[in-house]
């Protein structure tokens, strides 16, 4: 059977919608209300209450802790404060893009770090000779997430001290252990609160308490979806293959091509994949991951020329659609859908260079009344909609 | 008396697919079947009143997707229902369950070992990538690289170019597959003991080897073929039983014209100035064809059928050689309730896939060592299903039929296999199951074993090989079943192969049958 996160006896009472989906093996919510619309507008104008415990979770302990981090991911585990969260890729041997996650500096020897596929193995055959303990806490660490502009407010109602961006501490809410990150997957101000199993109902029922003042409502994976897309995100398995479940080499992304350059630390001496990645740098990358637009006027037309408004996906959608420049295809969208907030239809999309540059005009296939067709669309900056309430 | 162009001697699911392509292509084809029914091991029997089996070979894995589609077998009345798990008992009363749903599965076996868990994934798709790198291999007759038959030497190119273009660490990866031991394989990726020894079991079936012995690791891909042509759960079972495999073939020669004749018995084939001009029955009866077909295993069929004197010396020794070393029998059980195995006593959805008795690679190994010196394993290997649990028309309401595939029991058992044996062997396989499934004793009603002395005796099947010959390196691809003879034809003009003992070999696959057709159309697989 699948796994209930430890949030399920709240969560599927309030499902009305009973309409659930899959995450690592687990049952969550795809939306509670019958549509995922209001749930979307509370994570940009109150607060949205998100079930993140499927998350694999790894508690990484020891003398060793740090350098087992440094040479898995692709940042400087090693300059890391305590109190820092750091947004990561990880890859393999060949510089491929792994999985994609956070690594927390909790302690000064212990870390916790999260990812979306399991990697218990990978950390495990990577810490030979190392002092160091590896334990996963996926099924012992319920998250929470907490997002949208009155996120800190309710938080810090409960007792949270207040957080920079990418900060995590401690904290206890009425009594309840916890440490809290100021991080999320939505782009917007937002925290992800960690407890132990035991604690998770009354974690729950402390923060829908405390934020009943503020707009309080739990949300789906529909509506961060929605979301991650303004905000730029990429989403494993969507917008890139892992290389482990790469069938074929084409499959495979660097980070370099993911738009992770930043995220990429060849100053360090020695990490996994360093040596392909910097022969990669050096080569520079063929491919790029980029926000596009589709041009409204062209969108019209194409309805227009059948006699239609224009029709709009109703949720984000996640499938390859064709990207075309000069009448040859140079790329393709993996995700996208109709930003309800910026009124513009956006997509993720990767493109070969050099159509990936900032402005460059494409055309997206769209299927007009059976018909296929292309759209007007040009590359433009991520994220799509970046608040200064994110980092503030 | 109506001419035929093609005779086809025996029945079995590759006769009949070799009749059925060379019908539909327009020859006039005969097939002639010794026992009173086709099918040979693919066949279904009412063996106790009520109750339906698959008495020989039960389970369906690779069968060529494209016979379906051409011979248009779901017309035909073949469907064939998937078998979604696997459940291996363990002794301590746990089990290791094997699930389709990849959540579910990643899950138990997590519940086993994380690590294995995360590697199941990744190994999964190694062995897809490897099936895909051998399946050239398969689908075509094998070149020779002996030959210098240019459109063979033009094949072996395409392959070695082929070849050439898979990544290195693909080629590694292929390297091991071919030369290792399904458990220094397995040990590479996996730490549980059960999984390892669920899963070297396919590289032991039908074999007289052990799972640490070099080269089973290759059968391990043999698993994961399947998955290549779309059908994504590669392991089903037929509806009707095995016998229905063979029924839907021979309905679509038949309704391509082909004539079947059963209780017809070739005694050999008769050769004039080097040429194969037909066959002569038990009954003394001559028919005439100007191309014989055997289905019939390699031994059979030169050193029975043909006769040395017509072949050449170095090709016989090859015969000779070519080995078979039955390791397997079967026990088939009425059932009058379902089995409670201890470790998960409930009826439910394990009910409807196998079972296997595969604790460990150590107990594989064990019961090899028993047979290795002639004797019937003591703790034999088992692979169980219980076809009624899906296709309820297998037994009577509420009753059960049980399919017991076992190893080993060897062929060359110490002072031969006799009546006694027999029954011997049935109750060590009785006895070890119910040590997992404490009411199958009470539960039986009736039971049928099958030794391999008693396949060879029913089927014909040569040392009870129920896959006409080892699947082993050794005698596959451009040596199955001997050097310069693996493309169906054979040193008798107008005679041809088409059995399990051709490339690319056993499982009620077609495909021997079907690539001799196109071999003798002359067209390419």
């Amino acid at each position: 059977m699948l796994k209930t996160t430890p949030f399920h006896e709240r969560t599927a009472a309030l499902c009305a919608s009973h309409a659930w989906r899959r995450w690592a093996g687990h049952i969550v919510a795809s939306s509670y209300e019958l549509s995922h619309e209001r749930e979307y507008h509370v994570i940009r104008a109150a607060a949205a209450l998100f079930d993140v415990s499927p998350l694999y979770k790894y508690l990484v302990r020891g003398r060793d802790a740090a350098r087992l981090l440094d040479l898995v991911i692709t940042r400087n585990v090693l300059k890391a404060s305590v109190g820092q969260v750091l947004y990561t890729p990880w890859c393999d041997h060949a510089g491929k893009v792994i999985d994609d996650g956070t690594v927390a500096r909790l302690d000064e020897q212990l870390f916790r770090m999260t990812a979306a596929e399991p990697n218990l193995r990978w950390l495990e055959d990577n810490a030979v000779g190392l002092d160091v303990d590896i334990a996963d806490v996926s099924d012992s660490i319920a998250a929470l997430s907490l997002q949208g502009p009155a996120a800190g407010s309710i938080l810090q109602s409960l007792g949270a001290p207040p957080l920079k961006y990418f900060r995590i501490a401690p904290a206890t809410l009425r009594g309840i252990p916890v440490t809290v990150s100021r991080t999320g997957y939505t782009g917007d101000l937002g925290f992800e609160i960690w407890t132990d199993r035991e604690h998770a109902l009354a974690l729950w029922d402390a923060l829908i308490d405390a934020g009943r003042g503020h707009g309080i409502m739990p949300a789906g994976m529909l509506a961060l979806d929605v979301a991650r897309i303004e905000a730029g995100l990429m989403l494993i398995d969507v917008d890139y293959v892992p290389a482990r479940k790469a069938f074929i080499d084409s499959q495979l992304s660097s980070p370099f091509e993911l738009d992770l350059a930043w995220a990429v630390n060849l100053d360090k001496e020695r990490f996994i994949g360093r040596q392909a990645l910097a022969a990669e740098k050096e080569r520079g990358a063929q491919w790029q991951f980029v926000g596009i637009e589709l041009e409204w006027n062209s969108l019209e037309r194409l309805y227009a020329e059948v006699g239609l408004a224009t029709r709009l996906p109703g949720a984000a959608w996640r499938m390859s659609v064709p990207l075309y420049a000069d009448g040859e295809q140079v790329g393709y969208a993996t995700s996208g859908g109709w930003s309800p907030l910026l009124k513009k239809y956006i997509a993720l999309a990767h493109l070969r260079s050099p159509w990936n540059a900032i402005g460059t005009a494409l055309e997206m296939e769209i299927t007009v009344e059976h018909r296929r067709k292309r759209a007007g669309a040009r590359v433009v900056k991520k994220p799509f909609f970046d608040p200064p309430r994110k980092r503030a | 008396m109506k001419a035929y162009d093609v005779i086809v001697v025996g029945g079995g699911h590759n006769g009949l697919a070799c009749a059925a392509y060379l019908a539909r292509a327009g020859r006039k084809v005969l097939v002639l079947e010794r026992n009173d029914r086709v099918g040979g091991a693919a066949m279904s029997e009412e063996v106790f009143p009520g109750f339906r089996f698959s008495v020989f070979s039960y389970v369906v894995s690779l069968l060529r997707p494209e016979i379906i589609r051409e011979l248009e077998l779901a017309r035909h009345g073949l469907h064939i229902l998937p078998l979604e798990s696997t459940l291996t008992p363990l002794a301590n009363n746990d089990y290791l369950a094997q699930w389709s749903d990849h959540d579910q599965n990643r899950r138990e076996l997590a519940r086993h070992s994380p690590r294995d868990a995360e590697a199941y994934d990744e190994f999964g798709l190694l062995l897809h990538r490897m099936a895909r790198a051998v399946k050239p291999l398969l689908s075509t007759a094998p070149p020779d690289p002996a030959s210098l038959d240019p459109r063979e030497l033009f094949d072996l190119l395409r392959l070695g170019r082929y070849f050439r273009g898979l990544p290195e660490k693909d080629l590694h990866a292929l390297w091991k597959l071919l030369t290792m031991s399904a458990a220094d394989y397995l040990d590479e990726w996996f730490e549980s003991e059960a999984l390892k020894g669920t899963k070297s079991a396919s590289g032991i079936i039908g074999t007289l080897l052990g799972p640490r012995s070099p080269g089973t690791a290759y059968v391990l891909l043999h698993h994961y073929m399947g998955e290549l042509d779309g059908v994504f759960r590669a392991w089903g079972f037929a509806k009707g039983g095995n016998g229905s495999v063979s029924a839907a073939i021979a309905a679509a020669a038949q309704a391509h014209g082909a004539d079947i004749r059963t209780g017809a018995a070739v005694a050999k084939v008769l050769i004039s100035g080097g040429r194969a001009t037909g066959v002569v029955l038990e009954n003394g009866d001559e028919l005439r064809a100007s191309v014989v077909v055997s289905g019939a295993d390699p031994r059979r069929t030169f050193l029975g059928l043909v006769g040395e004197e017509h072949l050449p010396e170095d090709f016989v020794r090859s015969i000779r050689r070519y080995k078979f070393r039955g390791a397997s029998g079967k026990v088939n059980l009425a059932l009058g309730e379902l089995p409670r195995f201890t470790c998960m006593p409930q009826p439910g959805p394990h009910l409807r896939g196998a079972v296997s008795i595969s604790p460990s690679v150590e107990y594989l190994e064990r019961a090899y060592d028993d047979a290795k010196y002639g004797e019937i394993s003591r703790r034999p290997y088992m692979d169980i299903v219980m076809p009624s649990m899906l296709d309820p028309s297998m037994a009577p309401p509420g009753k059960h039929v049980m399919s017991i595939f076992v190893q080993y029991a060897p062929y060359r058992l110490n002072g031969g296999w006799s009546d006694a044996r027999r029954e011997e062997f049935g109750n060590t396989v009785i006895d070890t199951l119910a040590q997992y499934a404490p009411n199958l004793k009470s539960a039986i009603l009736h039971r049928q074993v099958i030794t391999p002395a008693d396949i060879e005796r029913i089927v014909g099947l040569s040392e009870g090989n129920i896959f006409q010959g080892e699947l082993t390196l050794q005698q596959m691809f451009f040596l199955r079943p001997a050097p310069a003879w693996s493309r169906y034809r054979t040193p008798i003009h107008g005679l041809y192969q088409c059995g399990s003992g051709t490339h690319p070999g056993g499982g009620v696959m077609g495909a021997s049958g079907r690539n001799a057709a196109l071999a003798i159309l002359g067209r390419r697989a």
